[in-house]
């Protein structure tokens, strides 16, 4: 039982979302947005785990300078369907299509998403995606890199590029749907008081992510098709030999895909700006400041996407402009890990389980952000660009941030999810284990990276081996860390104690309803009176079952 | 240039170790100091709008010094110094292929002398490779349709990494290959034993006379193609008014793509030859023509080039690099 539980004991409600209707129908056929979460939160389940055998499969074929276990071609492919997979049909929609999905409606006391049945076919649109995906990989795979650089991936190679891509613009429309979702949702159904200025920071930063998703989702989708068509009907467009420019991609690429790492990582700001208060039984440091700075991280993302080729060949004045505003980006991030860090000053702090993965989070984001650094600084980024210092900084990001606010997320909102608790001994171990095990893996490979050793090889050179050998252990720690919550998690939706409306003492609106909530949500729609996080004197809140 | 980019390294090492510690040493103070205790209880604070603009101010006063300084020394990386050794590299699945002016060639492995600036530039028969040289910290993208400049002066003798950075299909990892940095005057040796058929230029020129280029680019007035004599290096005007500057980019583009930048007053009637010469041959041809500025008195880089042998008669390096060419096809469709 977690020290901040409520000790008594509680009882299940008699009806709620979860058994309010029995079968299959009543599930591909929900339009209730907490069904679509839990539809969402097994799918990404299933890729996680796919994206993960991929990357377990590359850390044991690392192990050793000459590559001995898998070819070339299997090791190329598997890195590509690794990071596809992990980043298309996991990171993107973790948060906001999951956790997101379940909780903006209610944080906002609203009945459902504006559009719940644009909801439903976001899923399934994701799920045609994901099965174009998981037929490319396995009738014979793709090995472009996840990032299906031109010419190599139109001109140059045999395996299914065109399955792929079309896999990955499916799930791009999706996120779309999401993104349009939420926008209506927070600007039209909000409870009466809630206003913009009272508005939990899950919710502002699943916002900013929004208006990313709609405004850059669709460039990636022009960039795929340009790409089908040139590798379909050889219509130049990226390769020279047919009279196209291959830099022409990247940068059309990377005008998603750098607001794409803000996608993936804004939501994680999300849960954590929610977590960090309630387990420090205080206010939010500088409520607008955080808000803001997520807005400021979506317009400020969309300017950067340069420096992702600071080598490729773009002029230096260019270069120049890209590197300021990439330092530009940085200060609002920074802004956010002080103020989250100030939050538990003076507060009461109680390390539970999502408190834990908080905090790893803060560390880790902070040590992912600081490497950002040296990759937006244009002489050192020349020597680092495409090694594994590369590799490490986006997993402290990705997987240090994005993964750990997600699981605390779904340890944060499982009580409220399922209406039980997670063993949290176990879970407490999980959190430990993540980090301890995630940080023997991608520490080692800033020091790689330095030293030199590319991304995307097959096999290296002897003097890499044994950070190599260290980032492998790790990474079988680290996938300790990930099985464990799927068992005790299992484990909780039968056994696990009951945990009442409100578990954590927490003041947001999804609190306030039953724990699972109603289908409707809320019995009466609820009334705003406070600021969010109005931890400290009166924070208690009355429930009406 | 590695001591400084080393530098800057170490500066922002230093500078992250230290706000990583600060955050850390906080978050793990504030949770054993103010952790949930009997009768102690949150202190509430909104926030304090001074803290926020110190930590606002602060990091972006930071960021700014390492952005400075990152962009001071691309400047320098981006920028080859007059004097620079000229070697021309050419990237293909899987494999590097160097030229010296003098004629002598390498495959998956490039000699340079001590203390002098080497200039590498570039090209790509087929993806985008990365020409990475970890020793020297140095990086350049390789692309299909341009050349691009790498440069680094090597400090100690010893063999280094050449490695592809950019991810180029099946054998990526394979295409590796090595620098060996010797003193002058074991360079000048080395230079000296290698074996070529004729310099850069000399065979640009042979070119030149055959592809029938001197039918119109003749030095007389009534050419119909632009004089190139002293042409390189120098500012063209354009038919649209535009002025570009006749680099090695220029001359490639007005021999695959004539129409695409035609000099003022003159017509476009010049074919493409694209398909016809290949990257090996447009190296000799840029060389050439940059050769006929070098006796109007321009600086040219490859004069101060050490040991220029010109003409001798040894072609199994070449026979080599055929060979190499039919073994290594690319698995790829060539569209």
């Amino acid at each position: 039982m977690s020290s901040t539980a409520e000790t008594a004991e509680h009882v299940m409600p008699a009806r709620h979302y979860l058994n309010d209707n029995y079968g299959i129908r009543s599930w591909l056929l929900t339009k209730d947005h907490k069904r679509i979460a839990m539809l969402y939160l097994i799918s990404i389940t299933v890729f996680f785990f796919i994206g993960g055998i991929f990357a377990a499969l590359i850390r044991l074929h690392l192990l050793t300078p000459g590559g001995e276990l898998f070819s070339k071609d299997v090791y190329n492919k598997l890195f590509t369907m690794h990071g596809v997979n992990m980043i298309f049909f996991f990171l993107v929609p973790s948060v906001p299509a999951v956790l997101g999905n379940f909780v903006i409606p209610l944080m906002v006391g609203a009945k459902d998403l504006a559009f719940p049945k644009i909801n439903l076919l976001s899923w399934y649109i994701y799920i045609i995606g994901g099965t174009f995906s998981l037929i490319a990989m396995v009738s014979g795979g793709v090995d472009t890199g996840w990032t299906f650089y031109t010419p190599l991936s139109s001109g140059f190679l045999h395996t299914n590029v065109i399955t792929m891509v079309v896999g990955v613009i499916f799930a791009g429309f999706s996120s779309i749907f999401t993104g349009l979702n939420f926008i209506v949702t927070v600007h039209r159904m909000r409870a009466p008081g809630l206003t913009w200025g009272r508005l939990p920071l899950m919710v502002w930063s699943n916002y900013a992510t929004s208006i990313i998703m709609i405004l850059a989702t669709p460039v990636l989708a022009i960039t795929l098709i340009l790409l089908g068509l040139e590798r379909g009907f050889h219509i130049g467009i990226f390769d020279p030999k047919l009279g196209g420019d291959p830099v022409l991609f990247q940068h059309m690429f990377w005008f998603y895909s750098h607001p794409a790492v803000y996608i993936m990582i804004l939501p994680g700001m999300g849960v954590i700006s929610e977590i960090i208060p309630c387990f420090s039984r205080k206010r939010i440091f500088g409520y607008s400041f955080v808000a803001f700075s997520s807005i400021a991280i979506a317009v400020f993302g969309f300017v950067v996407w340069a420096h992702h080729m600071f080598v490729a060949g773009i002029s230096v004045y260019s270069a120049m402009v890209f590197s300021l505003l990439s330092y530009a980006v940085a200060i609002p991030s920074a802004v956010k890990v002080f103020n989250w860090t100030a939050t538990m000053y003076k507060g009461s702090v109680s390390m539970d389980t999502p408190m834990l993965y908080a905090m790893g989070f803060i560390g880790l984001f902070t040590i992912g952000g600081l490497t950002g650094l040296f990759l937006a600084a244009l002489g050192l980024d020349i020597h680092i660009h495409d090694t594994y210092f590369v590799i490490a900084h986006f997993h402290f990001i990705m997987v240090g941030g994005m993964v750990m606010a997600y699981l605390g997320g779904v340890h944060y909102w499982w009580p409220k999810m399922t209406g039980r608790l997670y063993p949290e001994a176990a879970a407490k171990l999980a959190a430990i284990v993540t980090f301890i095990g995630f940080n023997l893996t991608f520490f080692p490979q800033f020091i790689l990276g330095y030293m030199g050793m590319p991304r995307r090889y097959a096999m290296y050179s002897p003097e890499f081996q044994v950070l190599n050998v260290l980032s492998s252990a790790g990474a079988s720690i680290l996938a300790v860390g990930f099985i464990l919550p799927g068992i005790y998690l299992l484990w909780s939706l039968k056994y696990g104690p009951v945990a009442g409306p409100n578990p954590w003492r927490a003041t947001g609106l999804e609190w306030q309803t039953t724990s699972p909530p109603p289908t409707h949500n809320f019995h009466q729609t609820p009334v705003v009176t406070q600021d969010a996080y109005h931890y400290g004197a009166g924070e208690e809140v009355t429930v009406v079952p | 240039m590695a001591g400084q980019v080393d530098a800057l390294y170490l500066f922002l090492v230093l500078i992250s170790t230290f706000f990583s510690l600060l955050i850390a040493i906080c978050i793990i103070y504030f949770a054993i100091r103010y952790r949930k205790t009997a009768g102690h209880s949150a202190e509430q604070i909104h926030g304090s709008t001074l803290l926020e603009i110190v930590w606002t101010v602060i990091p972006l006063g930071i960021s700014m010094v390492i952005f400075v300084w990152g962009a001071w020394l691309y400047f320098h990386l981006e920028r080859p110094p007059a004097h620079a050794l000229e070697i021309y590299g050419e990237a293909k699945q899987w494999m590097w292929k160097f030229q010296y002016p003098a004629g002598q060639r390498e495959i998956n492995s490039l000699h340079v002398p001590t203390g002098q600036p080497v200039k590498v530039t570039l090209i790509s028969d087929d993806v985008i490779h990365s020409f990475f040289v970890p020793a020297f910290r140095v990086k350049q993208d390789v692309l299909p349709n341009r050349y691009r400049m790498v440069w680094f002066e090597a400090t100690t003798p010893g063999t280094y990494h050449l490695f592809c950075s950019q991810y180029c299909g099946t054998n990526h990892s394979a295409m590796i290959g090595e620098v060996t940095v010797m003193k002058p005057e074991d360079f000048a040796a080395w230079l000296e034993s290698g074996k070529a058929e004729g310099s850069l230029a000399s065979m640009g020129e042979k070119m030149f006379q055959q592809y029938g280029c001197t039918t119109c680019h003749r030095p007389d007035s009534g050419a119909r193609g632009p004089n190139l004599e002293g042409l390189f290096g120098r500012p063209v005007r354009l038919q649209d008014n535009r002025v570009v500057l006749a680099d090695e980019n220029y001359i490639r583009e007005s021999i695959l793509d004539p129409n695409a930048k035609i000099v003022n007053g003159f017509q476009p009637i010049m074919p493409t030859f694209r398909g016809v010469i290949n990257e090996d041959q447009m190296v000799q041809i840029v060389a050439y023509i940059k050769s006929m500025s070098q006796q109007t008195g321009e600086p040219l880089n490859n004069r101060s080039t050490p040991g220029q042998i010109r003409d001798t008669e040894v072609p199994n390096v070449q026979q080599q690099m055929q060979q190499d060419n039919q073994k290594q096809k690319p698995t790829g469709k060539q569209p």
